[in-house]
């Protein structure tokens, strides 16, 4: 077997190799090498590109193709974290430390601060949710850090209007998404070219779906936060979902809090980010638990996309990721 | 070029990109939400979600499909495509990506996006309708992007009573057309045929499931076919090496390289291996300068390869200290690129603002950026009678036409029919910064 074959991801691959004398790439290298080229194009074409990273899973994907795209040099671009102050602290902790392992650095910009500064206002209630106002900090943050292109880790198969965006999608000045005046994007020819103040959002994992990114973690062995796997943790039931219990979340009448053997699907905001009900403890658990499952991500996980049949495309009509 | 290996034969893809293509109602959306649908790979809240939609738009209880992948706003008010939809889905035998494509011919360019990388097109026709200009456009614009295979699905076939007449009328008059389009030969010399298929994408005959109501048919179903079509990919073997460069590696110029402990004459060129294979100690030839040397290692995160394959991303370090930079193209000296400041081309317009003779653009190809200018636009292409026109002043939005050009810089380059990497480019408008132009290199 050549070497080449060896490259090849996976159990399929060895039985290709077995059964046919001719190498191909596995469909998971092919995204991982078109993932790799787009994150090229953008540390060639960009003054001042930045990463964002989250802690998430599908941050964790675009590190790893960061570094085998950039390594052994150091990535060409700092990574960025919007942190709400409602994250849950166990990917806080992983975010710092992976972001240490890597030597790379993190820009931290602090929806918190935004507050402070009366760039936004928090809602309250027990409803409120600091989710809104992440796009006020990402903003200032891109305006304050001169960024000209970020890279990020969505994915077409999260959500309708994703699904509907360029791999290069270009943000005017006020940071907008236009979906009717997108620009042609034809084979693997991405244009970059921007005026001062307007900005391009990368999504190098555009193509994967959410069994893709779990594959990927499995076949690359990369170390997520714990919450990505079954533990026990005090939760509150609210419109259907399983919410975490923190410290100041308030309840509303009738709801109780209590224990339950959960595992987060996707991680953001700890008030509008649901758990499931899962027994998954290891990486080939959670691969065999999303091929099976019939719920999307969004759907299992997240508050923000049940306001109306448009959400995510209004937050991005608005400089949302 | 290299040998076969001994004993070869055709692999099949795993993944398969297709494209959906026709006017505008001939119920593409609906096909893909019904392929999605039947193959049980719509989520349980996606379609809860159809559901509720669908009655909002007053849909009698009726699942409108099509909104599994008109996802914007704009589009489910007025219940048509405006931008291509990307959906991914699996089944035992493949892995798929489709692009759901807008039919409006104000779209075209939506449509261009989604057919670029696609390896079949799925040309969807009206049985009432019959075949209107806007497939044809799609069918001819399929076929000028090289995509491998074309499907024809004769849609709405519940609209003529499941007519065997209406549907030979039509396969008819669809192959009178086809017979003028440049089909796609591939390695094995043989020129593909179209496949047609009677389908109801509404009521889900043909679709996954065989229709009993077309008994007479006897063709695949059509995920039958899409699961078993071989779009015949020449093996990276049987292509020569095609590498851009796209980026050099070079850790000793940052400072905390030293830290890491790499040798400080690291040099790396990265990028993503077009097309072809390439090993190590290969004579390699750089373009368009045309320096020589060998490869000294291929180099990737997880280790030196003795060997790599098209579509590889990876790091090529080079015996020799040549002075190579983004934008040049490494191949093999036996097999080179063609090397050239001027260009004829096929080019699909896709501005509001027309190509004119004279006209300066940015010109886009392979990782290389140059400033182009249009020497003149030879023809145009009816896309009634797939003829060729005399030269043209202009190519308006949605033409298409040949156009000679001519670049800053040299490029090197393969005719678009050997190699949809290194034979297409964009234009951008210098002022707008909009892509305005799809180019084909002859
Ligand atoms: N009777 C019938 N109607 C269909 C069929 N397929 C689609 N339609 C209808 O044709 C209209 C246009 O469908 P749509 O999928 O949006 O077309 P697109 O513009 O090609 O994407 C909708 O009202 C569909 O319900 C079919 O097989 N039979
Ligand atoms: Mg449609």
């Amino acid at each position: 077997m050549s070497v080449a074959a060896a490259q090849l991801g996976g159990a399929q691959a060895q039985a290709r190799a077995l059964h046919a004398a001719r190498p191909l790439l596995s469909h998971l290298r092919a995204l991982e090498s078109e993932a790799i080229h787009v994150m090229r194009e953008v540390a060639a074409e960009f003054e001042r590109p930045a990463l964002l990273f989250s802690g998430g899973k599908d941050s964790i994907v675009l590190l790893r193709l960061a570094e085998k795209a950039f390594r052994p040099a150091p990535f060409p671009f700092p990574l960025m974290h919007v942190d709400t102050g409602h994250n849950f602290p166990e990917v806080i902790e992983f975010r710092d430390r992976h972001v240490r392992e890597l030597g790379e650095h993190l820009i931290v910009a602090s929806v918190q601060e935004s507050i402070d500064r009366g760039r936004v206002v928090e809602e309250q209630g027990p409803r409120a949710s600091r989710n809104q106002l992440q796009t006020v900090t990402l903003l200032d943050a891109i305006a304050e850090h001169g960024f000209d292109a970020v890279l990020g880790g969505a994915r077409r198969d999260e959500e309708r209007a994703r699904a509907k965006e360029r791999v290069f999608s270009f943000r005017d000045d006020f940071g907008q998404w236009d979906p009717k005046r997108q620009r042609p994007e034809l084979w693997n020819l991405y244009n970059g070219r921007i005026r001062r103040g307007e900005n391009v959002r990368v999504f190098p994992i555009s193509n994967w779906t959410e069994l893709d990114v779990w594959e990927y973690i499995d076949e690359e062995q990369l170390e997520v936060p714990s919450i990505y796997f079954a533990h026990e943790r005090p939760v509150f039931r609210r419109d259907g979902m399983l919410y975490a219990w923190r410290d100041g979340a308030e309840l509303i009448d009738g709801e109780r809090v209590f224990s339950e053997t959960v595992r987060y699907r996707t991680v953001g905001d700890m008030t509008c980010t649901g758990g499931v009900l899962s027994q998954a403890r290891t990486l080939r658990e959670v691969v065999a638990e999303i091929a099976a499952t019939r719920v999307t991500e969004r759907g299992e996980t997240r508050a923000d996309d049940r306001v109306s049949e448009a959400a995510m495309e209004d937050r991005k009509k608005a400089g949302y990721f | 070029m290299r040998a076969l290996l001994p004993g070869v034969r055709a692999v099949t893809l795993d993944l398969l990109r297709f494209t959906t293509a026709g006017a505008v109602d001939d119920g593409k959306s609906t096909l893909i939400g019904r392929l999605l649908y039947d193959s049980k790979q719509v989520f349980d809240d996606q379609l809860e979600h159809v559901a509720i939609a669908s009655e909002r738009r007053g849909g009698a209880g009726a699942l409108d499909l099509a909104l599994l992948t008109d996802g914007l706003r704009a589009e489910r008010e007025q219940g048509i495509t405006i931008d291509v939809a990307y959906r991914y889905f699996a089944t035992p035998a493949r892995r798929f990506i489709i692009a759901d494509c807008p039919g409006h011919q104000q779209y075209t360019r939506n449509m261009v996006t989604g057919a670029s990388t696609a390896d079949v097109a799925v040309v969807l026709i009206d049985a009432r309708r019959g075949v209107l200009e806007q497939s044809k456009r799609h069918a001819f614009l399929s076929t000028l992007l090289g995509i491998p295979r074309l499907v024809v699905a004769i849609n709405k076939m519940d609209l003529v009573d499941y007519s065997r007449e209406r549907f030979a009328e039509l396969v008819a008059e669809f192959e009178r057309f086809a017979r003028k389009l440049q089909l796609q030969t591939h390695g094995d010399g043989v020129k593909h045929g179209i496949t047609y298929v009677p389908i109801s994408a509404l009521r889900g005959d043909n679709v996954v499931e065989r229709s009993a109501q077309m008994d007479w048919y006897e063709g695949p179903v059509l995920l039958e076919f899409l699961e078993t079509v071989d779009v015949a990919y020449d093996h990276p073997y049987e292509r020569p090496a095609r590498f851009p460069v796209q980026w050099v590696i070079r850790p000793a110029a940052s400072a905390s390289a030293a830290a890491t402990g790499v040798a400080s004459d690291y040099r790396g060129y990265a990028g993503q291996l077009a097309s072809g294979a390439l090993q190590r100690g290969d004579e390699v030839v750089v373009l368009p300068g045309g320096g020589r040397t060998r490869i000294a290692a291929i180099d990737t995160y997880d280790g030196q390869l003795e060997e790599a394959l098209a579509p590889m991303s990876l790091t090529l370090l080079l015996e020799d200290e040549l002075d190579v930079s983004r934008g040049e193209l490494i191949c093999r000296p036996d097999e080179p690129a063609l090397v050239g400041r001027e260009l004829e081309a096929d080019v699909c317009w896709m501005s509001e603002h027309a190509l004119q003779a004279r006209g300066r653009y940015v010109l886009k190809h392979t990782t290389r950026s140059a400033t182009a200018i249009v020497d003149q636009i030879a023809d145009r292409v009816d896309v009634h009678t797939l003829e060729r026109t005399e030269p043209a002043a202009e190519l308006a939005l949605n033409d298409i036409g040949r156009v000679r050009l001519r670049t800053s810089v040299p490029l090197a380059f393969d005719p678009y029919a050997r190699n949809r990497r290194t034979g297409s480019f964009i234009l951008i408008d210098e002022a707008s910064n909009e892509t305005v132009g799809a180019g084909l290199i002859n």
